[in-house]
């Protein structure tokens, strides 16, 4: 329930089509740029404005702690209001016009590949702090949030052995649903599992009875979920309506990076397994610290912290040592020094960018949800995206930039 | 055959699921030749209300079946005097000034609500169990309330003094005014009425779907298709465009998944209009209501 000027102009499209939707301070010539193109209205919005409260915060701790090389950063917020379009439009406002020292954000597949290659022309660093499909190889996109081979290769055996063999795969119908699903169906067959159905939803599908009844018909040992989207939260509380919740359970590869357990019910979720690099409740004294700034900033009511809002903050905060190790903004310098084995302590842990991929090591959590929290019930340190290691390798050639998932895995060679 | 009867009550919800979020949108379309593209934003203000309200400790019944159509019904009157009476016979303009309304509604429930908003309203009633397939309680209850709706509405315009005004204005509105009715009161009426309709559909799917500012926008292109495919009988033609997308998309959704049943409905809605300009109500049941 927050209720301010800016808020209201990010959230009404209408007055946003007249009013430069660009946040932040004048522009002085001595600070240093950081641009952040996020979705803060349309429907990707429960995702994007949480993510760029974490990335003000994030600024905020860094001027706090004197800035970089003596000058102040300045964020340059721009929302990209669920249009595909505003992001390239942004991406080279920023770094053409605003000439920003790095360019984070992108939420979607579709909204990384629409402005990767654009900052990659510019030479303007690029973080997706994001987790996702996995394959982009780009020598200047880093990529922080994690990917299947950290995520989905854990919960697959977790939730198998907990639960059987049979898998129903559902997923939404874009770029990151179709290789999500190949991911989950090919982590279910090396444990010795067995894939009955794959299906999609377009993201704007508001009726899942159809596929309970199939569900029901096809009597798998779980679901796996793999949908997007404030539309596709509909699906849980059907799922759980029809009574199957009680019957079949459910694991995820998005469920919660939404908060969608706070917006269905307890006794909906319950039960549900999902595995990201952070939950609220990881226990370090970097998270306390966070949450409690969080707190401080935005009040007892913000949203609660996932992987995509905390790894939007340490992804500001990774680039933000490589440009102290650095002692530049400049590509080349920061991007070696990202690249050097440099470790950020975050609230999620130790993150390391590793130099074969531009992806980040990262511990993981898997989570069982109970009344509306997850509840950690398994961690596995410092994981290696080990998927995009199977086909980008940019020390061989460090001018590559492409993104080798983009038809499928079996395209890609993995079968 | 327990899988025969699964599937029924899924095709039948299907097509009480258009007909209901449609039912708003035709009173207005089919009475007042008013296009309104903000009525995705009054299905959604419908179910806004509901989880408002049972947040704040109201009976989930009084507020999906008197609340929502209540308030909505409200703003509708209010939209109609301030908005829609100074565009009538203008329909680009009124599809102009819809859309603008749309998109204010949405960044005002977005300013006040937030992106997205914890709706932990589950639908009521239990499990229904054929066997080894079991569905939502409260989808049989959606299925027989569109029906009692529609029978009301049709009650209405049949056999009430104000359905007989309706009627009159809007086959013929000058005629209808010379003979003293006042027709800018029974657009009033009408608008209002066909907004509280559009809330307590969006009251009564808010505990299946949850609510999201921007829910309005999934519902908007079907209540559409399913009204023009319909035709200019309100009742008739959105019963038959109903069951005719509906019954595809629910066939189409079970034998090859949800993208095939949104192809089927968009398909068969063309080639309906392709045959058929006028709707199916401009060929078949052309006396009807």
């Amino acid at each position: 329930m927050t209720f301010s000027r800016r808020s209201f102009l990010a959230g009404s499209s209408a007055l946003a089509l007249t009013t430069a939707p660009i946040i932040g301070r004048a522009q002085g010539s001595d600070k240093i740029i950081f641009a952040s193109i996020l979705d803060l209205s349309g429907g990707l919005d429960i995702y994007g404005t949480a993510m760029a409260d974490a990335t003000s915060l994030a600024i905020d701790d860094i001027n706090a702690a004197g800035g970089l090389l003596g000058r102040e950063v300045e964020l340059k917020m721009y929302d990209a209001q669920s249009t595909i379009q505003f992001y390239t439009q942004y991406a080279t406002q920023a770094a053409a016009g605003d000439r920003a020292a790095t360019v984070h954000g992108g939420i979607t597949s579709a909204s990384r590949e629409a402005i990767r290659p654009t900052l990659a022309r510019f030479k303007t660093l690029y973080f997706y702090n994001t987790q996702y499909e996995g394959g982009v190889c780009d020598f200047n996109n880093f990529c922080t949030g994690s990917t299947p081979a950290q995520t989905v290769a854990k919960v697959v055996p977790y939730a198998m052995n907990k639960w059987g063999k049979k898998a129903y795969i559902i997923a939404a119908d874009y770029n990151y649903g179709q290789i999500i699903a190949q991911w989950v169906d090919r982590f279910v067959r090396e444990n010795g599992g067995e894939t009955v159905a794959i299906e999609f939803f377009p993201l704007d599908v508001t009726n899942f009875g159809p596929t309970i009844n199939k569900i029901q018909q096809a009597k798998p040992d779980m679901v796996f979920s793999g949908l997007v989207g404030g539309a596709h939260v509909s699906f849980y509380r059907q799922y759980a309506a029809a009574g199957m919740n009680a019957e079949i359970p459910i694991a995820s590869t998005t469920f919660g990076i939404g908060n969608e357990h706070k917006l269905i019910s307890a006794e909906e979720g319950n039960g549900l397994l999902a595995a990201y690099s952070y939950f609220e409740g990881v226990q370090n004294a970097e998270n306390e610290a966070f949450l409690a700034r969080m707190d401080a900033k935005f009040g007892a009511n913000r949203a609660t912290m996932n992987e995509l809002t905390v790894r939007s903050y340490e992804g500001a905060m990774l680039w933000a040592e490589a440009v102290k190790l650095a002692d530049s903004i400049e590509h080349a310098e920061v991007s070696a020094a990202l690249k050097s084995g440099l470790t950020y302590n975050g609230p999620s842990g130790p993150i390391t960018i590793d130099p074969q991929t531009n992806h980040a090591i990262q511990n993981v959590v898997l989570g069982e949800l109970q009344d509306q929290e997850f509840n950690i019930v398994a961690s596995y340190e410092a994981e290696p995206p080990a998927d995009t290691q199977l086909v980008c390798d940019l020390n061989a050639d460090p001018t590559l930039s492409t993104f080798y998932f983009e038809n499928g895995l079996a395209a890609a060679g993995i079968d | 055959m327990d899988l025969v009867a699964a599937i029924a009550l899924q095709l039948a919800y299907v097509i009480a699921n258009l007909a209901l979020i449609s039912l708003g949108l035709a009173i207005i379309f089919g009475m007042m030749r008013v296009i309104n593209l903000a009525h995705g934003e009054f299905l959604m203000l419908g179910g806004y209300t509901v989880v408002v309200a049972t947040n704040a400790g109201v009976n989930i019944w009084v507020a999906m079946l008197i609340l929502a159509p209540l308030v909505v019904g409200i703003i509708g009157v209010i939209v109609e005097r301030l908005l829609i009476r100074w565009l009538y016979g203008r329909m680009v303009d009124t599809l102009l000034a819809t859309w603008g309304l749309s998109l204010l509604l949405v960044g005002l429930v977005t300013s006040i609500f937030g992106a997205s908003t914890a709706t932990t309203v589950s639908p009521p009633l239990g499990v229904i169990r054929f066997g080894n397939y079991s569905a939502s309680g409260y989808e049989l209850f959606l299925i027989l309330i569109t029906i009692a709706l529609f029978f009301a509405v049709w009650l209405t315009l049949r056999f009430t003094k104000l359905g007989l005004l309706a009627r009159g204005t809007m086959q013929n509105a000058e005629m209808a005014s010379s003979l003293g009715v006042s027709t800018s009161r029974i657009y009033m009426i009408t608008f209002g009425l066909g907004a509280a309709v559009s809330g307590l559909a969006g009251g009564l799917l808010a505990p299946m779907t949850g609510v999201l500012p921007t829910i309005g926008a999934t519902y908007i292109a079907k209540a559409f298709i399913t009204v023009i495919s319909g035709g200019a009988a309100i009742l008739a033609g959105t019963t038959a465009g109903s069951i005719l997308l509906g019954g595809l998309n629910g066939i189409f959704s079970f034998i090859a998944g949800s993208t095939f049943g949104e192809i089927a409905l968009l398909i068969a809605a063309i080639l309906l209009l392709r045959l058929m300009p006028r709707g199916i109500t401009g060929r078949f049941f052309r006396k009807s209501l």
